[in-house]
């Protein structure tokens, strides 16, 4: 229902660049306690699209730095009156908690390693825009599965819906537990290309690793990197995807990020669309 | 109860409960006779009955040993926003613990003589549980340098302890094993290595992958383990692990045990009874130490304590104060409250539905570890001090941590059902706690 929502709001906005005032008079507080641009600013674009307003936090000049807890911070934004909290923080499960203390609706915009729901709803989004359907088709979410919401957030939907999931990566970001989950894993790139009908390319997080989980950026690149040369053994019609930001020549590089298989910044555009169905929904909800 | 003025005080006759002392392999209907502070008789005759006695009738009771507890977090001196000396050993009580082993981890840590003076002073005035002083294994409890041991038994101190950190130095753990052969007293460690466990907040598996959690792998204590016990074994020295919670843990002490090696080891209640499925709430109640672990290792757990590879259960009480603990799960420290719902623990989940009888229940909470610890208690034998307890072990009632005689208001079990529960405990023969007059 979201997706076809997002795809529906999509279209009556045309692509997302007009104004359609649906949510006038409802306030959303973007409320992140770690570093966002992208995120931040489709969350902010998909309210005012709708015609809401929006209020931002971010944690470094606020009282989180004085000693507050980030669940009275988010009780002192809801008190200011807003009707959506849309929240980023490094820990898993705070949006959990916010939602257990707060009244108003909660958004998750990414929780630490574990869920980033928007950002996998866009990805299937996507997919689907190119493909139609997803069942049948192979999807390889590849690099660090370890620290990536983005891999936790679509393997469920994609599994849902239909696709066979490859995760890759090297062992020590790929565990063999999502083998018991019912996942397929792999550590060699180069045996799943040509199977994959879509690519999914995640960034490496320095700032969430403590011990490095490979010897090199360099050894990574020559091992998991999407290059023209690796294009040539994929299937003619592979979708590249990216959460972002990406980083050139580490898990990508210039001309498969920018070539004709990417659908890179199109992920970006169905950002807004499935953040601004998200919000529409859950107004919705809130009023019955 | 009715004080008469011919009553003489602490002379009490304990009558028609079920006595249950593993220490004299006692499990029978019969009456316990105490008389200024000691064990007078086990079923006098009634010509052996003294003047002035108060008649305490026990029908449907079972009477116990006191419990004793390996490791109760005090926090007094310097974190009295957890836990005080007066809170704590009024807490015990209430969970049936007539003696409890305090950790040194207060601010500053029990490494100095006079810090064990000061605790044992404060306990003696709180006249709740017995306190029995553990000393820091380093000074400052750094993990580095040996604390002044000796000194520190002279002091009063009953056993050596960094807990809960672990002890990471190798070095440190051998000759502190070395040198406290002189005292016969144990070293407790909780075991892990610091490096392998890193900033983990749960148990690492299924559930720790698919909620993005930093996981605590159970090889951090299964190598800590084994490094322990193979120092106990070339030292000779008195080793005590716990608490532990991995199915390595079990199956190195059993090991161990099976070549006649002298080591002991102890379980919490949460560790036999949940698992890391309850961290999906995202709750920093279920944020406890050791952490919640897979269901596998729970039902080796159980296993061990039954065959006694785990010789002891002990309360996990690491009191932290709400405030701390209502933080995110990265923040929110480890702890929990547990000395006023371990027995009652046991007792549903584990005596009703049959996994364990009550003589064995009482060995693991309290004769085993008197005898672990070297302390008074663990016993209703003639002329032993009379720490008594009686349970009422159809008793059920709903845990509401708010009404916790502990500081700390935080508990994995909130809201669980439970059957069994202290309803008198004397320290010295003293009726110290009486759950009649607490009724609201």
């Amino acid at each position: 229902m979201l997706l076809d929502t997002a795809q529906r709001l999509k279209e009556a906005t045309e692509n997302c660049r007009r104004k359609l005032p649906l949510l006038t008079g409802k306030t959303c507080a973007n409320l992140f306690f770690e570093n966002s641009t992208r995120t931040r600013n489709s969350f902010s674009l998909a309210a005012k699209r709708l015609g809401a307003d929006t209020v931002e936090f971010s944690a470094g000049g606020s009282s989180v730095a004085k000693g507050e807890t980030f669940v009275d911070t988010a009780k002192t934004i809801q008190a200011m009156g807003v009707d959506w909290v849309v929240t980023r923080h490094a820990t898993p499960g705070t949006p959990h908690l916010l939602s257990r203390e707060l009244e108003c609706c909660v958004l998750n915009a990414g929780d630490g390693p574990h869920e980033h729901p928007t950002q996998g709803l866009l990805d299937i989004l996507t997919i689907r825009q190119h493909r139609g359907s997803l069942e049948g088709l192979t999807v390889a979410l590849v690099g660090d599965i370890a620290h990536s919401r983005t891999a936790r957030s679509n393997i469920w939907g994609l599994r849902k819906l239909g696709a066979h999931v490859i995760i890759c990566g090297p062992p020590t970001l790929v565990s063999p537990r999502w083998e018991e989950l019912g996942f397929e894993v792999a550590h060699v790139l180069d045996d799943i290309l040509p199977r994959c009908d879509v690519l999914n390319l995640l960034r490496i997080q320095f700032e969430r690793q403590a011990t490095r989980p490979f010897p090199s950026i360099h050894e990574y690149a020559a091992l998991y990197a999407m290059t023209g040369e690796r294009m040539r053994r994929s299937k003619e019609d592979i979708l590249i995807m990216a959460p972002g930001p990406i980083n050139r020549g580490v898990e990508i590089t210039p001309e498969v990020a920018d070539g004709p298989h990417s659908v890179i910044l199109e992920q970006v555009t169905n950002g807004i669309a499935v953040r601004m169905a998200a919000l529409w929904l859950l107004a919705g909800a809130a009023a019955e | 109860m009715n004080r008469g003025s011919e009553e003489t005080p602490n002379r009490w006759l304990i009558e028609g409960g079920r006595i249950v002392d593993p220490s004299q392999n006692l499990d029978r209907a019969g009456r316990v006779l105490v008389d200024a502070g000691r064990i007078a008789a086990i079923d006098p005759s009634d010509e052996d009955v003294p003047p002035g006695v108060q008649r305490l009738e026990a029908g449907g009771l079972i009477v116990a040993p006191g419990l004793v507890d390996l490791g109760t977090e005090l926090r007094e001196p310097g974190r009295e926003e957890d836990e005080t000396i007066a809170s704590g050993v009024k807490a015990a009580l209430v969970g049936g613990y007539t003696s409890v082993l305090c950790s040194s981890n207060t601010h500053p840590p029990i490494d100095t003589p006079g810090a064990v003076e000061f605790v044992r002073q404060k306990a003696a005035r709180a006249r709740g549980a017995r306190v029995h002083v553990i000393g820091c294994v380093s000074k400052g409890r750094r993990g580095a340098e040996m604390a002044e041991l000796g000194l520190l038994v002279e002091a009063g101190a009953a056993a050596f302890s960094d807990s809960p950190a672990p002890l990471f130095n190798s070095a440190l753990v051998k000759r502190a094993l070395e040198y406290c052969r002189m005292f016969d007293l144990p070293i407790l460690d909780r075991p892990e290595i610091p490096e392998l466990a890193g900033a983990g907040v749960m148990h690492e598996g299924q559930v720790s992958l698919v909620l993005g959690l930093n996981g605590l792998p159970t090889e951090a204590e299964d190598l800590a383990v084994a490094r322990d016990v193979r120092l106990a074994e070339a030292t000779g020295g008195r080793l005590h692990v716990g608490p532990v919670s991995t199915m390595g843990s079990v199956d190195l002490i059993r090991r161990v045990k099976s070549r006649g090696i002298d080591v002991t080891a102890s379980v919490c209640p949460h560790n036999l009874t949940m698992d890391d499925r309850q961290l999906r709430s995202f709750d920093a109640k279920f944020k406890v130490h050791p952490p919640l672990r897979s269901p596998r290792h729970v039902a080796m757990l159980r296993e061990a304590l039954a065959d006694e590879t785990i010789d002891a259960i002990q309360s996990g009480h690491m009191p932290r104060a709400t405030e701390k603990k209502m933080d995110d799960l990265d923040l929110a420290p480890f702890g929990m409250s547990g000395l006023e719902t371990a027995l009652a623990v046991i007792i549903t989940e584990l005596i009703l539905p049959g996994k364990l009888d009550w003589l064995t229940a009482i060995a693991r909470l309290s004769t085993t570890p008197a005898r672990i610890g070297k302390v008074e208690g663990g016993t209703l034998r003639v002329g032993k001090p009379a720490d008594v307890i009686l349970i009422d072990p159809q008793s059920e009632w709903t845990v509401d941590e708010t009404r916790f005689l502990s500081r700390s208001h935080s508990t994995p079990f909130q809201r669980t059902r439970l059957t069994g529960c202290v309803t008198h405990a004397f320290v010295d023969g003293e009726l110290r706690y009486c759950r009649a007059d607490d009724a609201p």
